[in-house]
């Protein structure tokens, strides 16, 4: 059977070529990069390679950029380690009620330790209002935390804004980048943040791997000690076959960037366009300010688990934020916030596109699921009874 | 993902028996609700067989939920069928599950939905029939019902919502 892989918000296939690239750093050239001899200067060349190539994708400064072991590591470095570094200058701590689990529990955590937390509201879109963010910064606060894009509905949130406002009131401003670096333009002095975070694995590079940018300058304290690897912040030995992998796929993404973004955003709009011709369907999330790639979408009367699983058995991979296969029973916490009642995220439909996506791929998809929704349909008891 | 569920729950969500509704249904059970996702309508037909009882003679479902939820409505409806009214109120949930398989522990309370949709069917036969209710249905019943005042007090703006469509 044809299998269409729409899931590359959840994680994308390795690139051959960067493949390429890490095949040599495991047998060959598998040194320690704190060793003074030979293999060890070899892979400390080849993270420095690496680093150089992140920085650049984001227009930092390559000893701005510390390698972690993904995007929730990132997150919590920067959340834990920026609120402990200055904890006597003040306990509170501002993010958005859309972010992804690797803030939102770091932030439920840190609630434990005594800081503080407000969790800003979003508009129907899944947009953070500048003015109630200006308004809830205290002269306690110490960071803000607010996504780029959203990973369930795609929405890119102002950015550069936030962070004027940020450096204006003289907070620090970290952002989970980890799924716009690499598809949309990011710039770090443009977007005026502080900390950010990045993931190999959403960009075509291996799981396992991410990266946290620290502005210089930035007060900010361990996490993780030990060896006092990547300049004391973050200890243990490289994963440099890893590191390699993940700076090749950066490399990449900004080379090919332009060419994806019009040739995603084309096929994400015919995806929506046709998807929207189904009966008491609707697109959560911005129109126009969503990522090239996120489709995501909500049919009433029907239940997210068995809309995925009946793609599933047609080749089509997809995801859900529906409470039925959430791990708490809850309905998606981003679904929720930009005003869906439960039953009507109950019924929702995540498509995310690659690159190795085609039309052929996407007329297939057009023409499979409103059969799908139209069979879960006459199972339901509800088939045209709310609006 | 055929992985996560027992080969009878997929062949029954992959194939469903008997989704519908009996038009004039002798009793219809009507539960869960849409705030926790759940919802499943049960019709049965009631029926006296040549020895004088009462079986169930015909049954159809219509569920709101997931793959689980689904399924074993299907599969109730296939246990249910042509049994009497007697043996139909012995049916437990663990008779449901058994006939499921192994299910993950987050989905056993769709499999509870069905059996409590086939007591809440039966009660409502009997009551339509004015005949007198059996204890242990009214023991259910009235279980069903609390259940569903707690979820009302808890989630009050969706369950008007609830009743709007469903009074629709
Ligand atoms: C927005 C966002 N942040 C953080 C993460 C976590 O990244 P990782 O899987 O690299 O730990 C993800 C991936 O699911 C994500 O989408
Ligand atoms: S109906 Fe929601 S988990 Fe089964």
């Amino acid at each position: 059977m044809r299998r269409i892989y729409l899931d590359h918000a959840a994680t994308t296939p390795v690139d051959k070529r960067v493949l390429k690239a890490m095949l040599p750093y495991f047998s060959e050239k598998f040194g320690n990069a704190s060793s003074l001899h030979s293999f060890g200067r070899e892979a400390n060349e080849a993270i420095e390679k690496a680093r150089e190539k992140i920085a650049s994708l984001i227009n930092a400064q390559k000893e701005e950029i510390y390698f972690t072991s993904g995007g929730t590591e990132s997150n919590n470095l920067a959340i834990k380690g920026v609120a402990f570094a200055n904890r006597e200058r003040g306990k509170h701590i501002i993010t958005s009620k859309i972010e992804h689990h690797a803030v939102l529990n770091v932030c439920e955590w840190l609630e434990k330790q005594g800081f503080e937390i407000t969790y800003l509201p979003v508009d129907k879109y899944g947009f953070i209002e500048l003015d109630k963010l200006e308004k809830a910064i205290r002269k306690d606060t110490i960071l803000v935390s607010i996504m780029h894009a959203n990973n369930e509905i795609g929405t890119i949130e102002p950015i550069e804004e936030i962070g004027k406002i940020c450096r204006k009131k003289g907070v620090y401003f970290h952002t989970d980048a980890v799924q716009s670096v690499g598809k949309i333009p990011v710039d770090v002095e443009k977007m005026n943040v502080d900390l950010l975070s990045i993931s190999s694995h959403k960009i075509y590079g291996p799981k396992g791997v991410g990266a946290l940018y620290v502005r210089d300058g930035v007060k900010i304290e361990t996490i993780q000690h030990g060896g006092g690897h990547e300049k004391g912040l973050r200890s243990g030995t490289e994963n440099v076959a890893g590191i390699v992998g993940f700076g090749e796929a950066c490399y990449l993404a900004g080379k090919e960037m332009k060419r994806e973004i019009l040739k995603q955003t084309k096929l994400r709009d015919y995806l929506i366009k046709n998807v929207l011709k189904i009966k008491y369907s609707r697109l959560n999330g911005h129109p126009i300010k969503r990522l090239p790639n996120n489709a995501n979408f909500c049919f009433k009367f029907i239940e997210g688990e068995s809309l995925v699983f009946q793609l599933d058995t047609r080749g089509i991979a997809a995801s859900t934020g529906s409470a039925c296969s959430s791990k708490s029973l809850e309905p998606s916490h981003v679904l929720t916030a930009i005003g869906l009642k439960p039953h009507e995220a109950h019924g929702s439909l995540r498509l995310t596109l690659g690159k190795e996506n085609t039309k052929k791929e996407i007329d297939y998809v057009i023409k499979v699921l409103p059969e799908i929704v139209e069979n879960l349909r006459k199972i339901s008891p509800f088939k045209g009874k709310w609006e | 993902m055929t992985e996560l569920y027992p080969k009878e729950v997929i062949k029954h969500f992959k194939n469903p028996k008997n989704v519908g509704v009996i038009k004039n249904a002798d009793g219809v059970g009507k539960v869960g609700n849409i705030v926790c996702g759940d919802v499943m309508w049960l019709y049965i037909k009631v029926k006296r067989d040549k020895g004088g009882e009462e079986r169930i003679s015909d049954v159809k479902f219509q569920t709101f939920g997931c793959i689980v939820a689904i399924a074993v409505s299907s599969m109730l409806t296939e246990i249910v069928k042509n049994k009497t009214i007697e043996e139909a109120i012995k049916i437990t949930k663990e008779d449901i599950l058994k006939r499921a398989g192994k299910l993950p522990p987050i989905k056993i309370h769709c499999s509870v939905l069905a059996a409590d949709a086939l007591h809440e069917a039966i009660y409502d036969y009997f009551k339509k029939n004015n005949r007198k209710i059996p204890e242990e249905l009214e023991r259910e019943h009235k279980r069903i019902k609390y259940d569903l005042e707690i979820l009302t007090k808890r989630h009050k703006e969706y369950v008007a919502l609830e009743k709007n469509i469903l009074e629709k």
